[in-house]
């Protein structure tokens, strides 16, 4: 035995321990570049389905984020029923506004990528880490949205290591350059983002139960298609409604369409008790 | 240059399983069964931190004995690959076979071609939809692999004795409760003082299931309070006590 093969490693063990970090993300740069998301566009207009409108907000069991389900493409409707608030891992939840089709490629690496993490390490990210590692992703597209095709997701999170329920809730916000910066109270992206803040504004208060808010994210997401023609509203002869998820100290959770569809039935009643609201 | 000494390829690989078992042999038993929802890992283990059994993927588990550094970056590469290739095709796409052969190339390929062999043995196991796909996997360190349709014991001095024990105390599709039962009176089985069976404390278990009632990941650790309702009380009246759910964080 006089070879020296000290420098090989064989089989499935190159995956071990190159790179040395717990980053999925990092792994598949060295093992599959070509599955990384583009960062570089080539040169001319590109017309790419656009995701519009996401909020979020706090409430006494955590957070609670909604979608609308509309994507466009210049003034086409390109999808209505498209999804766009993910749960990210058991305790946190993400949104995407932008390119559509890089925004969920991202969510599907950043899905990955904390799970990756968790399974490696045998523990979970803090809600702080996660977040920040959503920013350098953000910030590694900011060559594909200095050509137009901006992502720019929002994050929320239950933090298991919060003193109480009321104090677990926690969102995100992001720039297309990754500045990441934490929202006390409610939060929107997306085209249709300054309506739903006006909603939330006046219909947000400090403590309000899970039926509450989420009255309060569907009735955001409602205003802001109202006067955005890029968000759509609820589609009752459809039956598509919102994307709304929770998280909580119990774990993520969508909210049923069934629940929705008599939430929005009530919204529409009441709003057209008063028409000029 | 000093020529070496002539070794025929027997004796070389006689040596070299015989290195690798004694080593894998020190350490303790680790055994992994199925049970009525899915497939059940039992380790005895003193540390809390340093795991011996792990979640590989949505419905694979891995379980290793022998030298940690060893069966740990055989771990993280498994992880690597199975998220690999979930990520590139789908995550239904991921499967132990699959795994499996990928770990018996590389624990082949180690035991003819370097130094030493990894003093390893590994399980990879996976939970079906049905009782019936259910998949245990054993790796040894010459890159053997055996598929196993019930449970399977691994590492420890008396590996043989706690196969016997096993046997006897294996039925299919047995609650979990009774499975767990029977796996910890088997690693308890051995290595009492003049042979009388002894007692694990909770504390020293590593107990982890592939439930398939779960979601969509299927593994899950079962520790602290969950883990001691889970045991057999200390005294054997009180029998149905112990089907009590764990499905509790």
């Amino acid at each position: 035995m006089t070879i020296d093969r000290t420098g090989e490693v064989p089989g499935i063990l190159r995956y071990a321990n190159t790179p040395g970090s717990s980053s999925f993300s990092e792994f598949l740069s060295v093992a599959a570049p070509h599955l990384m998301p583009a960062t570089h566009a080539g040169s001319g207009e590109l017309d790419a389905p656009h995701g519009t409108t996401i909020v979020a907000a706090l409430y006494a069991d955590g957070v609670v984020m909604a979608g609308d389900r509309r994507s466009t493409m210049g003034n086409l409707i390109a999808q209505r029923d498209i999804e766009k608030v993910f749960a990210a891992d058991d305790y946190s939840l993400v949104g995407i506004a932008g390119t559509a089709g890089l925004a969920v490629e991202m969510v599907r690496l950043y899905q990955v990528e904390l799970e990756h993490y968790e399974k490696i390490e045998g523990t979970q990210l803090t809600i702080d880490g996660k977040a920040n590692r959503l920013a350098t992703m953000i910030r590694s597209n900011l060559g594909m949205a200095m050509q137009g095709l901006a992502v720019v997701p929002m994050f929320a999170g239950y933090d298991p290591d919060a003193a109480s329920p009321a104090e677990g809730g926690r969102i995100y916000s992001f720039d297309v350059t990754g500045s990441r910066s934490v929202e006390r109270y409610y939060h929107s992206v997306g085209s249709g983002s300054l309506f739903a803040r006006g909603s939330l504004k006046k219909l947000w208060r400090e403590g309000l139960d899970r039926d509450a808010v989420v009255r309060v994210v569907v009735e955001a997401l409602y205003d802001a298609a109202d006067d955005d023609s890029a968000t759509g509203g609820p589609d009752l002869t459809r039956g598509i409604y919102p994307v709304v998820m929770t998280a909580t100290a119990d774990g993520t959770e969508r909210v049923g369409d069934d629940e929705l569809g008599t939430v929005v039935r009530a919204l529409l009643a009441d709003r057209e008790a008063r028409p000029g609201a | 240059m000093s020529m070496p000494f002539y070794a025929s390829a027997e004796q070389i690989m006689r040596d070299r399983s015989e290195y690798a078992r004694k080593n894998i042999a020190r350490g303790r038993s680790v055994i992994v069964l199925t049970y009525a929802d899915g497939v059940l890992f039992v380790a005895e283990n003193a540390s809390p931190a340093l795991h011996k059994v792990s979640e590989i993927y949505d419905r694979i588990g891995f379980a290793g004995v022998g030298k940690y550094n060893e069966y740990e970056s055989l771990r993280v590469a498994g992880i690597r690959l199975a998220d690999l290739r979930g990520y590139s095709y789908d995550r239904r796409d991921v499967t132990a076979r699959a795994l499996a052969n990928a770990y018996a190339q590389t624990l082949g390929t180690i035991f003819t071609e370097q130094q030493k062999p990894y003093e390893v043995e590994i399980c990879v196991a996976e939970v079906g939809e049905q009782p019936d796909s259910d998949q245990l996997y054993r790796l040894t360190y010459d890159g053997s692999i055996v598929s196993e349709p019930d449970f399977l014991v691994m590492g420890g001095g008396q590996a043989e004795a706690l196969v016997a024990e096993m046997r006897e105390a294996f039925t299919a599709r047995q609650p979990l409760a009774d499975a767990l039962a029977a796996a910890v009176r088997a690693l308890g089985s051995v290595g009492g003082a003049d042979g009388s069976p002894r007692a694990i404390p909770a504390a020293q278990l590593e107990v982890a299931v592939l439930d398939r009632t779960r979601g969509k990941r299927k593994f899950k650790r079962i520790t602290g309070a969950a883990l001691t309702e889970l045991l057999p009380a200390e005294e054997p009246a009180e029998q149905g006590a112990t089907e009590a759910e764990s499905d509790q964080e």
